[in-house]
C-alpha cells in the first residue's frame, strides 16, 4: 500500500543527490562569452589549455552570436567578453558593464561562392564593388541575419555599396537568422554566396566545390576585443581570474600562442595587442 | 391492489428489529424514476434475495444501499444510523464483474486488511483456504479464471468481516461447482451474523438460500415475502409471472 | 549520398574506440535526462493523479492545459529558464546558469507536462475501473491515488519512458541554458548542432546514430524490465 510512497521518496532522494551532485565543480574558472566563429576555428581549443597549464584557471566558453554574446555579459552571465564588434563593445564599455575594451588580435573575412560565380567577381580584391555585382545580377547571398559580428560587418559593406538589403530580402538575399556554419551550410546548398571568417571557412567541412571568390580587401579585416565585466555591476564576476586572462592573452605568451595556431598550414589570427 | 397486500404480509413476516430501513427511496436520472419511492424493512439477519427482470433496478437499489449513490430523495438506515462513514466501512459488496487489483492474489486480500489497521499472514491464508484459494497466494490475481476471481473478491469482502454483505449476481458465469462453493461460503458467513443481501435470477440458487425474497419490477417493489410464500404462493402478479417463466412487461 | 556511408564508420568507430570524450557526452546526456525524467515523474506523477482523480471546478481546463502544454517548444523553455537564471534574472543568486543542473531544470520542466498529462490518462482510465470498488471498500482518497499509481506502474513507465525521449533529444533549451560548454555543459544533441554549424555532417550524423542507439537501448531496457514484471503481474 505505501510502496508508491517509499518509490516517491526514494526518487525524491535519488534527484536531490543528483541534483547536490556537481559533476563538474572547477575550483578555479571563468566563463568566457565569445562568438561562435571563434570557437569553431578551434584557437580555443589551442590557446586555452596553454593559459589553464600556467595559472590553474579554466576557461569555459559559451559560443553564441556577438549579440547574444554581450547580451548574456549585459546580464552577468559571464566574466570576460572577446568579440568583434567594436562599436558595440565601445557601447558596452560605455554604459559601464565593461571595466574597459582592448585590441586582441584581428582575422579576415572573405567571400565565398559557387564555382559557376553568377555575378562574375571570382578573383576581386574589392568587397564592395563585388557586393554591387552580387545585387545587380541578383545573385543569391546568404547572410546570417542574426546581428552577429559578422552580420554588423556585411551590413556594413551592404551600406558603403549602396544596396538596401531590406527590400529585396527573402528575394535574392537570404537571411538565415543563424551561426556561421548554418549559413554557410545554407549557401553551398542553394547556390549562394556568403561572407564568412576565414577561420570558420578553413575549418568547414561541407564547402562543396565552393571556393573563395573575394579577399584581401583592408574592408574585410575584423578586429577583436576583450572586456572584463564590470565587477561593479555585477559583483560575482570573477574580477581576479579574470584579469589574470586578460593580461595573459594581451600579453608576449598570449599574443604568441594566438600566432602560432595554424589550421591546414594557415595561420587564422593576427595578435595586435598595444602594451 | 395485489402489490399493497403482497408489502402487508411482508411486513409480518419479517422480524422485529431490522437491519436496514429505507423509505421513501427515488433515483432520478434522464427524467425517469429507476428507483421510484420504494419502501423496504431488511431484516436483522438471514439472507434476503433480490429478484427482478432485467432492467428492475435490482443493482440500482444495491449501490443507493451500500451508499455508492447518491439518492435523489428518501433514506436508507442500517441499525438505526443514516449512511455515514463508519456505517459504510461495515459493509461489503461483490460486484457482478469482479475488479481485481493489479497484484497478487494474497495482496489483494492485505490490501483491505491494511485499510483497516489489520494485517496478518495467517488471516489472509486462513480466509483463502475458506474460499478455496489456498496455495494460490503468489499468483496475479488477475489471471484467475472467472469462477477463482469472483471467490476472491468474496474473500476480500468477508475479510472485513462485514455487517451487511450486498451480492450483486455473484455466479451469474460460473459453474455448478463454483456457484455451490459460492453458496457454501455466503450461507457460513450469513450463520456468521453477516446480513445478505443476494440478488440473482437463478431461481434454484433462490430457493436454496433465501430467507426472504424482495421482488423488484420497474423501480418498484412489487413483493416482499418470506422464502416459502414466495415460492408457493407469490402475491403479486408480477412476481407470478416471473416465475412462471412469462415476461414481466414494464 | 556518400555521407551516409561515411556516418555509419564513423558512428562505429567513435563507439569502437570508445572515445573518451563522446562518452563524457554520453554519460552527461544520460545524467542530465535521466535526472530531468526523474524530477519530472516526481512532480507530473502525482499532479497527474490529482487531476485524474480529483474532482474540482476548472478540471476540464487543467486537462486541456497540461495537454496543451505537451508541445512547448523547448526554445521558449531554455529562453524562460535562461531569464530566470541569469545573473540578471530573479534566480541569479543560484549560481546555476551554464550548469548541468540547468539543463535538468529546463529539461524537466519540458516534460513535467508530458508526464503529467499521459499519466492523467493512464491513472483516469484505472480510476473508472477501480472507483466504484474502492468507494465501496472505503478506500481513503490518498491510499487510492497511491494504490492507483502503483497498479498503473508499468504504463507509467511508458510514460516516463515518452518524456525521456523528449528530454535527451531536444536541443533547444540545454543550448541557451547550458551554452554547450566543452567537457561541462556539452551534450549529445548540443555537439550534433556543433558540428552540425562546422559543416561536418558525417560527423553530426554519427553522433546522431549514437544517440538514437543510447534512446534505443534505454527503451528496449526499460521495455525487457517491463515484460519480465507483466508477464506474472500482470493479466
Ligand atoms: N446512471 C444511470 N443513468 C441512467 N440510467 C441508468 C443509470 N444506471 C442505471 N440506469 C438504468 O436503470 C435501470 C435499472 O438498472 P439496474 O442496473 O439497476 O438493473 P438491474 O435490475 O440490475 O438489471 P439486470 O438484471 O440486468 O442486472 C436500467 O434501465 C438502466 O439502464
Ligand atoms: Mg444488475
Amino acid at each position: 500500500m505505501f510502496k508508491p510512497l517509499t518509490a516517491m521518496m526514494t526518487s525524491l532522494t535519488l534527484v536531490g543527490t543528483l541534483l547536490a551532485a556537481p559533476a563538474f565543480a572547477a575550483d578555479k574558472s571563468i566563463l568566457l562569452q565569445s562568438t561562435t566563429s571563434t570557437a569553431n576555428s578551434g584557437l580555443y581549443d589551442y590557446i586555452l589549455p596553454i593559459f589553464t597549464d600556467k595559472t590553474g584557471i579554466r576557461v569555459n566558453v559559451v559560443a553564441v552570436g556577438t549579440g547574444q554574446a554581450i547580451k548574456n555579459a549585459q546580464n552577468g552571465d559571464g566574466d570576460v567578453l572577446l568579440v568583434h564588434a567594436k562599436s558595440a563593445e565601445e557601447k558596452f564599455v560605455a554604459e559601464g558593464y565593461g571595466v574597459a575594451r582592448f585590441d586582441v588580435m584581428y582575422n579576415d573575412f572573405i567571400i565565398v561562392g559557387p564555382p559557376s560565380d553568377p555575378a562574375g567577381i571570382a578573383g576581386s580584391s574589392d568587397a564592395v564593388a563585388a557586393m554591387k555585382k552580387i545585387a545587380a545580377s541578383n545573385s543569391l547571398f546568404a547572410s546570417r541575419g542574426d546581428n552577429s559580428g559578422t552580420h554588423k560587418k556585411e551590413k556594413s559593406l551592404w551600406k558603403a555599396a549602396s544596396v538596401d538589403t531590406t527590400a529585396v530580402s527573402g528575394n535574392w538575399y537570404r537571411e538565415t537568422g543563424s551561426g556561421m556554419g548554418a549559413t554557410l551550410n545554407a549557401a553551398v546548398g542553394m547556390g549562394a554566396y556568403a561572407l564568412t571568417d576565414r577561420g570558420t571557412w578553413i575549418s568547414f567541412k561541407n564547402k562543396g566545390d565552393y571556393k573563395i571568390v573575394v579577399e584581401g580587401d583592408d574592408n574585410l579585416f575584423n578586429q577583436y576585443g576583450v572586456i572584463l565585466v564590470n565587477p561593479s555591476k555585477h559583483s560575482h564576476v570573477k574580477k581576479a581570474e579574470g584579469q589574470a586572462f586578460i593580461d595573459w592573452v594581451l600579453g608576449d605568451e598570449g599574443q604568441s600562442a594566438i600566432a602560432s595556431y595554424k589550421l591546414n598550414g594557415q595561420q587564422l589570427f593576427f595578435p595586435n595587442a598595444k602594451h | 391492489m395485489p402489490e399493497a397486500i403482497a408489502i402487508a404480509q411482508a411486513r409480518d413476516a419479517v422480524a422485529a428489529k431490522p437491519a436496514g430501513e429505507v423509505s421513501g427511496l427515488t433515483y432520478q436520472a434522464g427524467g425517469r424514476f429507476l428507483i421510484d419511492s420504494i419502501n423496504l424493512r431488511i431484516p436483522g439477519d438471514g439472507i434476503t434475495v433480490l429478484m427482478g427482470p432485467n432492467g428492475a433496478g435490482k443493482s440500482l437499489l444495491l449501490r443507493l444501499m451500500h451508499g455508492l449513490l447518491e439518492a435523489t430523495a428518501g433514506t436508507v438506515r442500517w441499525h438505526g444510523r443514516g449512511l455515514d462513514d463508519d456505517v459504510r466501512r461495515q459493509q461489503a459488496m461483490v460486484f457482478q464483474r469482479p475488479v481485481l487489483l493489479r497484484r497478487s492474489v494474497a495482496a489483494n486480500i492485505r490490501f483491505v486488511l491494511k485499510l483497516r489497521g489489520r494485517s496478518s499472514d495467517q488471516q489472509v491464508e486462513q480466509i483463502l483456504d475458506e474460499v478455496g484459494l489456498g496455495g494460490r497466494a503468489a499468483q496475479p490475481a488477475r489471471l484467475l479464471s472467472g469462477g477463482e476471481q469472483q471467490r476472491l473478491t468474496l474473500a476480500r469482502a468477508l475479510v472485513t468481516e462485514p455487517k451487511v454483505l450486498f451480492l450483486d449476481e455473484p455466479t451469474a458465469s460460473l459453474d455448478p461447482t463454483s456457484t455451490a462453493a459460492i453458496e457454501t461460503i455466503v450461507r457460513r458467513a450469513s450463520e456468521r451474523g453477516t446480513k445478505i443481501i443476494f440478488v440473482t435470477h437463478d431461481l434454484g440458487q433462490a430457493h436454496r438460500l433465501a430467507d426472504d425474497v424482495v421482488f423488484l419490477n420497474g423501480g418498484r417493489v412489487a413483493e416482499h415475502s418470506p422464502a416459502a410464500t414466495f415460492f408457493d404462493a407469490p402475491a403479486s402478479q408480477a412476481a407470478a409471472d416471473y416465475l412462471a417463466g412469462r415476461l414481466v412487461l414494464r | 549520398m556518400q555521407d551516409f556511408s561515411h556516418a555509419f564508420t564513423l558512428a562505429f568507430g567513435l563507439v569502437l574506440t570508445a572515445d573518451a570524450d563522446l562518452l563524457e557526452i554520453i554519460a552527461l546526456s544520460l545524467q542530465v535526462s535521466l535526472t530531468a525524467v526523474l524530477a519530472a515523474c516526481v512532480i507530473g506523477l502525482p499532479l497527474g493523479t490529482l487531476v485524474a482523480v480529483g474532482r474540482f471546478r476548472g478540471r476540464a481546463a487543467v486537462v486541456i492545459l497540461l495537454n496543451a502544454l505537451m508541445g512547448l517548444p523547448p526554445v521558449v523553455v531554455g529562453l524562460l529558464i535562461y531569464l530566470l537564471l541569469s545573473n540578471a534574472g530573479p534566480l541569479g543568486w543560484l549560481r546555476l546558469l551554464y550548469t548541468p543542473e540547468a539543463m535538468i531544470i529546463a529539461q524537466t520542466v519540458l516534460i513535467t507536462p508530458i508526464i503529467a498529462a499521459l499519466s492523467r490518462e493512464v491513472i483516469e482510465q484505472l480510476h473508472q475501473e477501480y472507483a466504484e470498488q474502492f468507494r465501496s471498500l472505503s478506500v481513503p482518497r490518498a491510499a487510492a491515488a497511491a494504490a492507483l499509481l502503483w497498479d498503473a506502474r508499468y504504463s507509467l513507465l511508458t510514460v516516463a519512458l515518452a518524456g525521456f525521449g523528449r528530454a535527451v533529444a531536444e536541443v533547444g533549451a540545454v543550448i541557451i541554458v547550458g551554452g554547450n560548454i566543452d567537457h561541462l555543459t556539452r551534450v549529445m544533441t548540443t555537439a550534433i548542432a556543433l558540428e552540425t554549424s562546422k559543416g561536418d555532417l558525417a560527423l553530426a550524423l554519427a553522433l546522431g546514430i549514437v544517440l538514437i542507439t543510447i534512446a534505443l537501448s534505454v527503451n528496449a531496457a526499460v521495455m525487457a524490465l517491463r515484460l519480465t514484471a507483466t508477464r506474472y503481474a500482470y493479466a
